[in-house]
């Protein structure tokens, strides 16, 4: 079984005018399926840079990166479209739905894009499956603007799982959340994560962090740690705990 | 990505909009209106040309006395005073190819019978004069040529001057008095409508033109000659040797203008087509800078619409778009809200159309290549402004276009 990340000795250098920013320097990352891995570091360690290259959204300058087996550093714009279609599941901070568009409609969209057509019909029963793993059956005809912010992050989800990628890379998933809807989003992760579901994470929050079973940590473009989680957060028990202190909070009131 | 998804996308995005779409289709639905409305009534105006050059009669050639050329004050049309008998017999013996002629003289006159009267124009002319104009005689019958030969008393009652005088009486075998001289009325002519002027050309008698010499004008003088070629005749070439003819008659030396002029009934209906041909250019230069101007119109909001979206163009991109896809996102999008902008514009074109002809009385019809044609142009404009914003959108780096704010 080949990793679904190799990064091997990848660097990124932006030139802007005569100063070359190297973002990323010789980096060398493997990532097996099955994992869950926060990727974490500051505002300009090159995390941001990390999502990029690891969602094909950009090629390295320097270096290799194959995903599921497959060298991107040959292809093309629309080759790239194409294996992002197919193999990575994107979840944003910002949600990035499009609005005034119904829940099932943004499920269904990167169907609308894949090499291999489906019926109408079966993309509409594959995006009902994907919301109903996120459990938002019973929202499939809300727009963005009807649903929570946790509600819409799972809609992104639920498009980000529709084309049975083999990686789901979520870019400060929780960013925009509250901490008791970051749980929930972190147990829909630790989900699918046992579901045998590959996810790469980027976030600087080192409590959300713990939910993931490996920490890559990224100062000025290189990899300073690289750790399991020992003491794992569970996502489900923490929910129970935050429910149980509210009402205990209330029955003190 | 499928064709019929793109232009769902399309509609809908347009509709979200619906006021903005509906201005910026503001110019093409003018241009293509214009072009429609103006197709429409051309061709109901020249389908009412020809059916008034229709009524003049067939293969008709015009020989009117005094120059058409001649500037100043001359007496215009008929009144030059040259024209005389012998000249219509001439040309009919001579020029070959000329079956027919009809020296003509006018006058105005007041007609009555009873206790009615009316001022109507007396036409002089020969008994060959109906066939020649293609004008049936619906009740009685012509004058002979005896009677032209003799100048008798008698006379062929256009249908206005029947109901103004005889009401709904038959006219035929009835005294009228012209001028005070009583004619026996012989057929009734059937109603030939409007000329091209505008005249009523049933507000006619027609009389001998020898009677109305000798009656009424009391002159020797013809107001002019009316000739008809055979079918097979090269009409241009009979203009040629009758102008040649007369110029000899006359006595003309070369340098000198003609004291007549001569006109077919072709040239007749150029000159008249030749006035709604400059007007029609005209609407279609106004339609044209209307459609650009439209054009210039979506592609502005084009680009805006591009810049609003760009954060879904790399939500698209993000999930596997291809810059074809997105391309033709937009593109469809342009032609959509041009193609809807052309079939409203034929819409109002139509309508406006029936609302012109119905008031003005004309016949309509827009030929459907025209329909076609300019649906076709909207199309195309929406095609060639809408690539510019797609090409645009197509090229933006995803990466840039989800950070956008």
């Amino acid at each position: 079984m080949h990793p679904v990340i190799l990064l091997d000795s990848v660097s990124k250098i932006y030139r802007s005018g005569d100063v070359e920013v190297h973002a990323v320097r010789n980096v060398s990352l493997q990532v097996q399926p099955g994992e869950f891995i926060a990727i974490m570091g500051s505002s300009g360690s090159g995390k941001s840079t990390m999502m990029n290259t690891l969602g094909c959204l950009d090629r390295p300058t320097l270096g290799r990166y194959l995903l599921d087996g497959v060298d991107i550093s040959g292809l093309d714009r629309d080759q790239l479209a194409d294996l992002r279609n197919q193999k990575i599941g994107f979840i944003f901070q910002g949600f990035n739905l499009l609005s005034r568009t119904t829940a099932l409609e943004n499920v269904e969209l990167p169907m609308m894009y894949g090499k291999h057509r489906l019926s109408a019909k079966e993309q509409r029963e594959r995006a009902l499956w994907a919301l109903d793993l996120v459990g938002l059956s019973k929202r499939t005809d809300h727009t963005p603007n009807q649903l929570s912010g946790g509600q819409q992050q799972r809609v992104a989800i639920a498009r980000s799982l529709v084309n049975n990628p083999a990686l789901l890379l979520a870019d400060e998933p929780t960013g925009n959340l509250d901490s008791r809807t970051s749980v929930e989003i972190m147990d829909a992760f630790q989900t699918l994560n046992d579901k045998g579901i590959t996810i790469a994470m980027v976030t600087h929050e080192p409590d959300i962090a713990r939910y993931t079973k490996r920490n890559v940590v990224m100062r000025d473009g290189v990899i300073v740690s690289d750790i399991l989680v020992a003491d794992r957060s569970n996502a489900k028990n923490e929910m129970r705990r935050l429910d149980e202190e509210q009402r205990a909070a209330k029955l003190v009131k | 990505m499928k064709l019929s998804a793109t232009l769902f996308i399309a509609v809908r995005a347009l509709l979200r909009n619906k006021m903005r779409s509906i201005l910026t289709m503001l110019g093409i639905i003018i241009g293509v209106g214009a072009v429609i409305a103006m197709v429409g009534i051309g061709n109901g105006a020249k389908a009412r040309v020809e059916a008034q050059i229709a009524t003049l009669g067939k293969n008709m050639i015009l020989i009117f006395a005094g120059s058409s050329t001649s500037s100043g004050a001359k007496g215009g049309l008929g009144a030059a005073g040259t024209m005389k008998i012998p000249d219509a017999f001439s040309i009919l013996r001579e020029v070959p190819g000329v079956t027919m002629v009809s020296p003509e003289v006018r006058a105005g006159a007041q007609v009555a019978a009873g206790n009615q009267n009316w001022s109507t124009l007396v036409l002089g002319e020969s008994e060959d004069y109906f066939e020649m104009r293609q004008w049936d005689i619906v009740d009685g019958a012509a004058f002979s040529d005896q009677d032209v030969r003799s100048a008798n008393k008698v006379a062929v009652i256009g249908s206005t001057v029947a109901h103004q005088i005889y009401g709904d009486n038959d006219p035929v075998g009835q005294i009228i008095r012209v001028r005070n001289i009583p004619f026996v009325i012989t057929g009734l002519l059937k109603p030939k409508g409007n000329s091209l002027g505008g005249a009523d050309q049933d507000d006619v008698l027609i009389i001998p033109y020898t009677t109305a010499m000798k009656r009424l004008t009391g002159a020797t003088i013809l107001r002019g000659i009316n000739a008809q070629a055979a079918d097979d005749a090269d009409i241009t070439l009979l203009q040629e040797q009758i102008s040649a003819l007369l110029r000899q008659r006359h006595n003309i030396q070369p340098g000198h203008e003609d004291d007549f002029t001569v006109r077919s009934q072709q040239d007749i209906a150029e000159m008249a087509t030749a006035q709604s041909r400059t007007m029609m250019y005209l609407l279609i230069a106004v339609a044209i800078v209307s459609l650009v101007v439209g054009g210039i119109g979506i592609m502005n909001i084009m680009l805006v619409s591009v810049t609003e979206r760009t954060r879904e163009i790399g939500i698209r991109m993000a999930v596997g778009a291809h810059g074809w896809d997105i391309l033709l996102q937009f593109l469809i999008e342009a032609v959509t809200l041009s193609s809807i902008g052309g079939l409203v514009g034929i819409g109002i074109g139509f309508g406006t159309t029936q609302i012109i002809s119905r008031m003005a009385g004309w016949p309509t019809n827009v030929p459907p290549v025209y329909v076609i044609g300019s649906f076709a142009f909207s199309a195309a404009v929406g095609v060639f402004f809408g690539l510019y914003p797609a090409k645009k959108a197509a090229a933006l780096d995803p990466i840039d276009a989800l950070r956008y704010e």
